[in-house]
């Protein structure tokens, strides 16, 4: 095929054309500052805190997973709860039954999520945003009675659940189980984040993109929309049931009203106060999962739900496209290069 | 007319929609790396055609044959990679994101790596990457487009969004190139601009061009052949001369003018 004489001719040729989502040096300056940060409460936080920022960690991880979903393919989902279920109870059930080592649970539990996912993601072919929104909500209803099941409870421990020991820190380093915990789901955190990114920015992320802001012509560009959209489910629901793997870590104990429909709900929250389409966002949807109701708890023993519902309603005002993106025009605006382009285009361009 | 096997050869094409005859048995063909017009009044059936061509709709009967092989019942996702690229009448751009992303999804089809592939950003990923960005540089260049690559697309002025779709369409390297009313939208300057355009990248883009206007002089002025419809049926079919003479396309002309200026009157 003559196609490669593109007009390379009649055109002064780029010496390096610039790639949508590079790395940049700024990027790894805020990385390392962040993970230093974080790396370093592992020596100053009590265990208390310790276990606070375990579970931001886990939730940030989970939030991520509909990050993938919502954020970018544009399919919502109100049942990430039971893909978050999903991978707690793979590795549950494995660490406690089966005496497997904690950190092996975690790809058990990424495939048994990202499978179930994958088989929700047909009806999602056929079924649009709320209606979609709907049946994974019915998903996420029905996973916590699925797990009480008498059939089941030689597995899962029926009503009861299931405890497991506590992970210690391998290789004989001087550290706690709880700071080992810390740092196990800081790393996996760091893998699955980088990955997701990767993606994002990527042939595939851009896909997902296209798929949301208009089918039709994505089609047309070569993209299929059954395959895409299915593989989005599977992956948001491995990475949220990562999470749930390593919050069973963390927790060691998993019981099956402990993934009834409020936590889907709390991680669609978490999700759209991070910033729905902001991959960084996730981060601080995690933080506002573990902290908030802490928080509300604190300010009114009396009315913790009112507290937390005006703290809610007062990020959904100062910040109308989650923390991710208000964070991303701060830094806009601090380098003087205004937001004409808007910010729905953050996260693959930043 | 031509010699060679034509790239495009719509057989009888039959597009129901309901009770409503869309498009009743049109049969042509187009010549490799011609520029080849479609003409009509509204609602004659250009863009359904447009659209069967491009796998959007499944026409009821006859067969579409493009470069040697059918494309009845190819699934639309389908179509980019065998080659043809299509713009939109009123513009389909991924409107939230920049310009270089929406260029960059138009070379979808060229890419091999997948999910996995992404996620770990393996080295073939990087190099598929780059080969797209050095080709989307080019087309930036080519259409006037650097200034606003890190712009939304959806904020852009109409006449430069359609350069948009036009540069999304061509990083796929297309060998038919579909494009909806191009024209629409843009003033006599622009126009001028967009067929120069069109005879400049021809050639070096190895394209076979149908195009569907209703700005009757840039038809003329870039096509070789011209297809004119009017109600689903073929009323003229050769060069911009002959079928600027037939009485069938002067009647159907002159009827649409004497209509609207009647349906004119009215709204006022």
């Amino acid at each position: 095929m003559p196609d490669d004489i593109s007009p390379a001719g009649t055109v002064p040729r780029a010496a390096k054309p610039v790639l949508p989502g590079r790395f940049t040096s700024r990027h790894a300056l805020w990385m390392g500052l962040f993970l230093a940060v974080m790396v370093s409460f592992t020596f100053f936080a009590d265990s208390y805190r310790l276990f606070q920022l375990t579970m931001l960690v886990v939730y940030a991880v989970a939030v991520l997973g509909m990050t993938i979903l919502t954020g970018y393919s544009g399919q919502i989902s109100l049942g990430h709860g039971a893909f978050f279920a999903i991978g707690s109870y793979a590795t549950a059930i494995l660490m406690s039954n089966y005496n497997w080592p904690y950190w092996a649970t975690v790809p058990v539990a990424a495939a048994a999520s990202a499978l179930v996912g994958f088989l929700i993601g047909f009806p999602a072919l056929r079924l649009g945003g709320l209606y979609l929104a709907l049946t994974t909500f019915a998903l996420a209803v029905a996973v916590p009675q699925i797990l009480k099941v008498n059939a089941l409870s030689d597995l899962t421990g029926g009503v009861q659940g299931l405890t497991m020991d506590k992970a210690s820190a391998p290789f004989g380093l001087p550290l706690t189980g709880d700071q080992w915990i810390y740092l196990f789901s800081l790393g996996v955190g760091c893998v699955v984040f980088l990955m997701a990114w990767n993606l994002a920015r990527g042939r595939s992320g851009r896909a997902m993109l296209a798929v949301r802001e208009q089918a039709v012509a994505a089609e047309a560009m070569g993209v299929g929309l059954a395959g895409l959209k299915t593989r989005t489910f599977a992956v948001s629901a491995m990475i949220t049931g990562v999470a749930g793997a390593l919050s069973s870590i963390a927790v060691q104990f998993v019981a099956p009203d402990s993934f009834n429909f409020f936590l889907s709900i709390t991680l669609f929250v978490g999700l759209v106060v991070g910033g729905v389409d902001s991959i960084p966002g996730a981060l601080f949807g995690g933080a506002f999962i573990e902290f908030i109701p802490n928080i509300a708890n604190d300010i009114s023993k009396a009315a913790p739900g009112a507290i937390y519902g005006v703290i809610l309603i007062g990020f959904m005002f100062l910040m109308p496209r989650g923390v991710g993106g208000a964070v991303v025009n701060l830094i806009r605006r601090a380098a003087g290069r205004g937001t004409k382009a808007g910010l729905a285009q953050a996260p693959a361009a930043e | 007319m031509n010699g060679g096997q034509p790239v495009l050869s719509v057989r009888g094409v039959v597009m129901r929609f309901g009770g409503v005859v869309a498009l009743a048995g049109v049969s042509f063909d187009v010549a490799r790396n011609q520029i080849c017009g479609l003409i009509g009044p509204n609602g004659s059936g250009k863009t359904t055609l447009f659209n069967c061509i491009s796998g959007i709709y499944r026409y009821s009967d006859g067969d579409i044959v493009f470069d040697g092989s059918s494309l009845t019942g190819q699934p639309r996702h389908r179509m980019a990679a065998l080659g043809i690229g299509r713009t939109f009448q009123n513009v389909a751009l991924f409107r939230s994101l920049s310009v270089r992303e929406n260029i960059l999804v138009g070379a979808h089809h060229l890419g091999r790596s997948g999910f996995i592939a992404n996620a770990l950003r393996l080295p073939a990923v990087r190099a598929e990457e780059l080969t797209a960005a050095r080709r989307l540089d080019e087309l930036l260049e080519l259409l006037d487009l650097a200034e606003v690559a890190d712009t939304a697309a959806g904020s852009l002025p109409f006449p430069t969004q359609k350069r948009v779709e036009m540069a999304r369409a061509l990083i796929g390297e297309p060998k038919l190139l579909l494009l909806d009313e191009p024209a629409g939208g843009l003033n006599h300057g622009e126009v001028d601009d967009l067929a120069e355009l069109l005879e400049r990248i021809r050639g070096p883009f190895n394209l076979t061009i149908l195009l569907v206007e209703h700005h009757m002089s840039l038809v003329m002025r870039v096509s070789e052949q011209v297809i004119a419809l009017e109600f689903g049926r073929k009323i003229a079919d050769g060069t911009p001369d002959e079928v600027r003479r037939e009485p069938e396309v002067i009647r159907a002309y002159l009827g649409e003018t004497a209509e609207e200026e009647a349906h004119h009157a009215g709204a006022a």
